[in-house]
């Protein structure tokens, strides 16, 4: 209501609801990336509409392979998308707001922060429902990816992979995984290419 | 000056931080210790308290060394100059990813790149619903009271989409999951 009779319109809007919605987010944006691609895809993908799935696939890709945390990426994007470069900016101050200040707070004031149980305790569960929402998103994406064998191929050889690494803690991040997976598929595909080539030539 | 220190010091973390959270843990240690920002033990509080509050670890650390070293405005200036790269970097690919995503390398790369990223997150998932019930440290056991709240939530969210026809939300499940945390561990 303020907007409109700041007589922004629907650009002014349209903003308002990237910073209230990134705001949103970036208040529960617990336990790390992936948690978040749930939390993303539940409001920019399924209620704003402002991607599709498949633009959050990429970002989520560009994301993992770009310095910087998943949903500062993810807001970034969106609100570049939806509003140019003033929406991205709007985005990206909007999801980090929250945690500025809360940690801000925290700074002055608590130096003893963990000592107080219940706040623990509500994060012991919290922690759990990040592990469940992670899941959920996995589940999201198998459910609308392509299912060729080349595609599943790679699922399962990075699902076991990273399984792997979380249960020896071997020292190999997710980044030199998906270094190897990009590596490898264009492999595949220079091969094909090189065939095809060959073939038309005949 | 506190203010340029910390500004490039964190600057150097936004960079270089690929990889997700835990990644960058080893960056952030090497940067903090060598200003002599934070020492082995309060990092580690530090990383605990970022896991208990909204936000990555290292936005969360960039404002609190910033805060503790030079106030208001040296929280502002480290979570700036930790959020800058990332936000450069987006901004450039997204300007250009319509022509980028065209190349046919490119396809090529992201058709392995996005089943991959897919295989990544249900193996993390798995992993973390696992280690809520069970403990992954030493010896086999199981975590009670955790394993109660998977279920609790669990069978919540099974239940909600059986009546209400639709999911429930993603802020609504962690809200839950809070007041389940204060109640079952707090018996």
């Amino acid at each position: 209501m303020l907007v409109w009779l700041l007589g922004g319109g629907t650009a002014m809007n349209l903003l308002l609801d990237l910073f209230l919605t990134f705001a949103k987010i970036g208040l529960f944006t617990f336990g790390g990336g992936y948690a978040m691609i749930s939390i993303i895809e539940n409001n920019c993908v399924q209620k704003k509409k402002w991607i599709t799935h498949d633009e959050m696939m990429n970002v989520t890709v560009i994301a993992e392979s770009t310095p910087g945390p998943i949903s500062i990426n993810c807001a970034t994007f969106v609100g570049y998308k939806q509003a140019g470069f003033i929406g991205s900016l709007i985005a990206t101050f909007a999801i980090i707001l929250p945690s500025f200040v809360v940690i801000y707070i925290i700074s002055m004031m608590l130096d003893n922060f963990l000592e107080f149980e219940i706040i623990t305790n509500a994060f012991k569960g919290i922690k759990i429902a990040v592990g469940i929402l992670i899941l959920d998103a996995a589940f999201t994406m198998i459910k609308k990816m392509k299912k060729k064998f080349f595609s599943l191929f790679f699922t399962v050889c990075s699902f076991i992979a990273m399984l792997l690494i979380n249960i020896f803690s071997w020292n190999f991040s997710s980044i030199s995984l998906l270094l190897i997976a990009a590596v490898f598929s264009l492999t595949v595909f220079l091969v094909q290419d090189f065939f095809e080539q060959k073939g038309g030539a005949k | 000056m506190i203010y340029l220190e910390l500004f490039l010091g964190f600057l150097k973390v936004g960079c270089l931080s690929f990889g997700g959270a835990y990644g960058a843990i080893p960056l952030i240690r090497d940067v903090v210790l060598s200003y002599g920002w934070l020492n082995d033990e309060t990092l580690a509080y530090m990383i605990a308290v970022s896991e208990s509050t909204p936000g990555p670890i290292m936005v969360n650390i960039a404002t609190y060394v910033g805060s503790s070293q030079a106030g208001f405005l040296g929280a502002f200036i480290a979570t700036f100059a930790v959020v800058l790269p990332s936000f450069l970097f987006i901004l450039l690919i997204t300007a250009l990813l319509k022509t980028v995503l065209k190349i046919k390398y490119i396809q090529a790369v992201l058709q392995g790149l996005k089943p991959s990223i897919i295989g990544i997150v249900l193996a993390t998932g798995t992993y973390m619903l696992y280690g809520n019930c069970f403990s992954v440290r030493g010896s086999f056991s199981m975590d009670t009271r955790g394993t109660v709240i998977t279920v609790i939530l669990l069978t919540g969210i099974f239940a909600y989409k059986q009546i209400a026809k639709k999911k429930l939300s993603p802020i609504t499940i962690i809200f839950i999951s809070a007041c389940l945390g204060t109640i079952v561990y707090g018996i």
